[in-house]
C-alpha cells in the first residue's frame, strides 16, 4: 500500500516537471522573438536549457537520489567538458572577430 | 555462466552494473557531443558571416519537436513506474506512446526539415552553418533511431522478461530509460544554440 502511494507521489512529480518543461520551452522561444543583442540572447538561451536539463537529469534521470559513485563520474565528466570548451576556445580566443588575411 | 550484479547491488560501487555501464557510457557520449557543440562555436566564433538560426531554421517546427521529445521523456519515465506498480499493460501502453513519439520526431525531421533543405540545396557543403547543422542534428536522429531500436525490443519480444526475471527487466527499463533521457537533454540544447540564436 506504502509503495503504492509512494509511487503516486512520483507521477504526480513527473507531471509537475513535464509542465516546468513546457513552459520553459514556450519561454525560450518567446524570448527569443524579443531581438535582444546576441550575448544577453546567448546567456538567457544557455541558461533557460541548462535549467531544463538540470530538471531531465535530476527527476526523470533520479540524479537527486543516486548513489555518490554516479555524482563523481559525473563531476569527472563536466570538468572534461568545461575544458574541452574553454581550451579549445581559449586557441582562437585572440582571434574572434579579427578577419583572417592570407 | 550467471552474469553477475544485474539485480543485486554491487557492495563496491553499491550499483548494479548496468547502471554504472550506462552512465560511463553516457559521460562518453557528453564529450562526443562536447566535442562537436564546441566545433560549433569554433565554427561560428571564428566565421566572417554566420546565419540567424530562426531565418534558415523553421522555429515553429524545432519547437514542436522539442515538445514531442519532452513528452516522450515523461511517458518513458512513467512506463518503468508502471512495471513498478506491476501494471505490464500500461507498461506496453506507456513505451507504445515513447516509441511513437519518438517515430514522429524522426518523420517530422526528415519530411519536414531536411528534405525541403536538401532540395533547396542547403546541404553541408554549402556553408559552415549547414554543415555543422547536419552533423549535430543528424548524429542526434541517429541515437533516436538507436533508441528506437531498443525500446522496441523491450516494449515487443524483449518484455517476455517480465515473466522469467522481473526485476532484471525493470533494471533494463531504468537503463534504457537513462539514455531516452539523455537524448532529449542533448535536444534541449541543439534547439536553441541551432534554432534560435
Amino acid at each position: 500500500m506504502d509503495v503504492t502511494q509512494d509511487l503516486k507521489k512520483e507521477i504526480n512529480l513527473y507531471l509537475k516537471v513535464f509542465g516546468a518543461l513546457a513552459i520553459l520551452t514556450a519561454v525560450t522561444v518567446a524570448v527569443a522573438s524579443l531581438k535582444v543583442g546576441i550575448g544577453f540572447a546567448i546567456i538567457i538561451a544557455m541558461v533557460i536549457a541548462a535549467t531544463k536539463g538540470s530538471l531531465v537529469a535530476s527527476f526523470f534521470m533520479h540524479l537527486a537520489h543516486e548513489k555518490r559513485l554516479i555524482y563523481l563520474l559525473l563531476v569527472i565528466t563536466l570538468v572534461l567538458l568545461l575544458a574541452l570548451f574553454f581550451i579549445t576556445y581559449g586557441t582562437i580566443g585572440d582571434q574572434v572577430g579579427v578577419e583572417i588575411v592570407s | 555462466m550467471q552474469i553477475p550484479y544485474t539485480v543485486t547491488v554491487r557492495p563496491d560501487t553499491g550499483l548494479y552494473n548496468a547502471k554504472l555501464g550506462i552512465w560511463l557510457f553516457l559521460a562518453s557520449e557528453v564529450m562526443l557531443f562536447g566535442g562537436l557543440f564546441s566545433a560549433y562555436i569554433l565554427l561560428r566564433s571564428g566565421a566572417t558571416s554566420w546565419f540567424v538560426g530562426s531565418e534558415e531554421l523553421s522555429v515553429p517546427i524545432g519547437t514542436f519537436n522539442t515538445f514531442v521529445l519532452i513528452l516522450s521523456s515523461v511517458t518513458v519515465v512513467m512506463s518503468w513506474a508502471s512495471l513498478r506498480m506491476n501494471d505490464l499493460k500500461k507498461y506496453k501502453m506507456y513505451m507504445g506512446l515513447t516509441i511513437l513519439l519518438g517515430l514522429v520526431f524522426l518523420v517530422v525531421k526528415v519530411l519536414f526539415e531536411y528534405m525541403p533543405k536538401i532540395e533547396h540545396h542547403h546541404i553541408p557543403s554549402s556553408h559552415n552553418f549547414f554543415a555543422i547543422y547536419f552533423v549535430l542534428t543528424g548524429l542526434h536522429a541517429l541515437h533516436v533511431v538507436g533508441g528506437l531500436i531498443v525500446n522496441g525490443y523491450l516494449w515487443g519480444p524483449g518484455s517476455k522478461m517480465w515473466d522469467t526475471d522481473p526485476e532484471q527487466f525493470l533494471n533494463r527499463i531504468e537503463v534504457a530509460g537513462l539514455y531516452w533521457h539523455f537524448v532529449d537533454i542533448i535536444w534541449i540544447f541543439l534547439f536553441p544554440a541551432l534554432y534560435l540564436l
